[in-house]
């Protein structure tokens, strides 16, 4: 057993607790042990990568119970991938919120620790329940976190998100129950293999199961009938907790390509992709509906909103035609979009501050300061997130329009991505101009000057498109590493046979 | 027994969706509560419905399985804490926006205020 697994969930939850405790402490105090805490679970994340890229898998059995009995954290590529993606935006997404943005609540810090908790659980857990259960613990923290900055702004938008999120819960136990009560377990593993075998009037139960799965799933990752309160959120929440839940879509579609590839993939008889021919078109549509919303976008932040869900409507269309080469591609475009993202969340909010009372919405406006370095960095995220060369969205979308094979399927996604492509550029380049191009003589109260940590964890974090350009060749590599473990059922399952009690590996 | 069972987690169920969809923040919280009760039942139900068994294997035919018992124990716990937090929001949106609708505001509806002032005007 590797005890590494467990520290990406170790770290935030003991940091977490200390910051709990220290809701009196001097701020500056708690901002430095909660950035070292975020920067301990990425060197953790990272260590996991390294293990593992040998293609084997990893599992923690927690109280040394032999899987399928008790619950297992499971490391693959899959999970190390999405730990790092995670951590490296948790950590910039931090540092901008020592900035200033971290004030007027004692709780932030543990909040956003507990936050990342539940991220990283979610990722690493190998039994349903648990991803249950991880989502519930990320779910509660992002409620709160929510709600942080105060005003009844947030309110309304925080109810929302709040009455949708508790009924996904009930009806994943309802799935859960539907599930546990034919196969009689709950372990990952375990359900890949007892799928194929179900038979006879179960199947209609199990199907039903999997089906109200992949509405729970569609609800974290925002697909179009859910994805109505998502704007809202996310264009009224704090900017770096905004950026940090560019992520939070992203565990949906998590949750999506590893139980509809692992349990409910080929190699599950009857059951195979269930639900999944419902994906596609849906994730079509998504896309669509996305790209119209950020065109009607009147503000800054809410442009951003749609533009997760014209990214989640992206990944989820690859995904779901179910081939080895687009679950690679969707995954590449997924370490590029949700950093971009994330970053144009952070410049919205350094644009909302530098111009007074205009505040980010699309409207002209006196100069702002510092116009050149934040136009700089909303072009690189613009031209990033619209998909054009040479920043990482292109090579993503490039992937992604190559994964598929000659057919219908392929002339609806090439057409649907490419004019959607194309109107998400309208949409930013006319933000773009009206925000720093058309601007009106007038006085604007001088902002308080930009803090370092702010300009630097941004730039950073749009930077990172740039990053993943420089390293496309091994990070495809990985990703492409990633879909081929992820098809190769049979090794996963192999975790039920790798004895607990003193056992090494 | 399996008749009464699947009645009552139908009433709690059907009665927590309708309340759901109510326009207020009360009955709203009432509806999750009594979700999660239908569904509670629903996870207790999963591991099927048997008295007087074991719950270990081998000890006889039949047996109890106690599993579902631990997860409905988890998942009233995570209820219990999702409740309390609504109510809070709820508390916190009525006085906010001193009114407890669900949007902060009952929307506008012409036809009904016109009907309304000819009601009180008369």
């Amino acid at each position: 057993m590797n005890h590494w697994l467990i520290a990406p969930i170790a770290i935030p939850l003991l940091g977490g607790i200390l910051q709990t405790f220290m809701g009196y402490a001097p701020i500056s105090l708690r901002r430095t042990l909660a950035i070292t805490t975020s920067v301990l679970v990425l060197v953790a994340s990272i260590v996991l990568v390294g293990l593992a890229d040998d293609g084997s898998y990893r599992v923690y059995a927690f109280g040394n119970w032999q899987p399928p009995f008790g619950i297992v954290l499971v490391l693959d590529r899959l999970a190390a991938l999405m730990l790092v993606l995670t951590s490296v935006l948790a950590v910039f997404a931090h540092i901008f919120s020592i900035g200033g943005a971290d004030e007027g609540n004692r709780q932030f810090h543990t909040l956003f620790l507990f936050q990342i908790m539940g991220l990283n659980i979610a990722f690493l857990t190998g039994d349903l329940f648990n991803l249950f259960v991880a989502f519930e613990v990320l779910l509660i923290a992002s409620y709160s976190l929510l709600m942080h900055g105060g005003g009844t702004i947030r309110t309304v938008p925080g109810l929302h998100y709040v009455a949708l999120n508790l009924v996904g819960s009930a009806i994943f136990l309802i799935a859960v129950g539907m599930i546990y009560s034919v196969t009689g377990t709950l372990n990952m593993a375990d359900l890949a293999v007892k799928i194929p075998q179900v038979s006879g009037e179960n199947l209609a139960l199990v199907k039903a199961g999997a089906m109200l799965l992949l509405v729970v799933f569609g609800l974290k990752a925002a697909i179009l009938p859910l994805c109505f309160w998502l704007p809202k959120a996310y264009a009224k929440a704090t900017a770096p907790v905004a950026a940090l839940f560019a992520i939070m879509t992203k565990v949906g579609v998590y949750a999506i390509i590893r139980v509809y590839v692992l349990i409910f993939g080929e190699g599950a008889g009857e059951l195979a992709s269930a639900g999944m021919n419902w994906l596609f078109p849906l994730a079509l549509i998504t896309l669509s509906m996305g790209v119209i919303g950020a065109l009607g976008a009147n503000n800054l932040k809410t442009l951003i909103a749609w533009q997760v869900i014209i990214s989640v409507g992206t990944l989820l269309a690859p995904v779901a035609l179910g081939s080895e080469a687009g679950v690679s591609a969707a995954l590449f475009y997924l370490l590029s979009t949700t950093w971009t993202v994330a970053g144009l969340f952070l410049v919205a909010e350094l644009v909302a501050i530098q111009r007074g009372s205009a505040g980010d919405r699309i409207v002209t406006a006196p100069k702002m300061p510092h116009r050149t370095f934040i136009s700089v960095l909303f072009m690189i995220g613009a031209v990033s997130a619209a998909g054009l060369p040479p920043l990482s969205g292109f090579f993503g979308k490039v992937l992604i329009l190559k994964s598929v094979e000659a057919g219908p399927q392929m002339a609806w996604l090439w057409s649907v991505l490419l004019v959607g492509s194309f109107l998400t550029l309208i949409a930013y380049s006319r933000a773009g101009s009206i925000l720093f191009w058309r601007t009106i003589d007038g006085h604007i109260k001088p902002p308080e000057p930009m803090k370092g940590v702010v300009s630097v964890s941004t730039g950073a974090l749009i930077g990172l498109t740039v990053l993943i350009v420089a390293f496309a060749g091994p990070i495809n590599e990985y990703t492409v590493a990633t879909a081929a473990q992820l098809f190769d059922t049979s090794a996963y399952t192999q975790i039920l046979e790798t004895p607990m009690f003193g056992g090494k590996n | 027994m399996e008749l009464l069972f699947a009645l009552v987690i139908g009433t709690l169920t059907a009665s927590g969706v309708y309340l759901l969809l109510r326009a207020r923040t009360f009955p709203v919280v009432m509806g999750l509560t009594l979700l999660s009760y239908g569904v509670n039942l629903f996870l207790f139900a999963s591991g099927r419905l048997s008295t007087a068994q074991q719950p270990i294997l081998g000890t006889a035919e039949n047996y109890s399985d106690p599993l579902p018992q631990a997860l409905v124990l988890t998942a009233i716990v995570i209820g219990f804490a999702m409740t309390a937090f609504v109510v809070v929001l709820s508390l916190r949106n009525l006085a906010d926006n001193e009114d407890d609708h669900v949007d902060g505001c009952p929307p506008a509806h012409p036809a009904n205020s016109k009907q309304e002032q000819e009601e009180t005007g008369k």
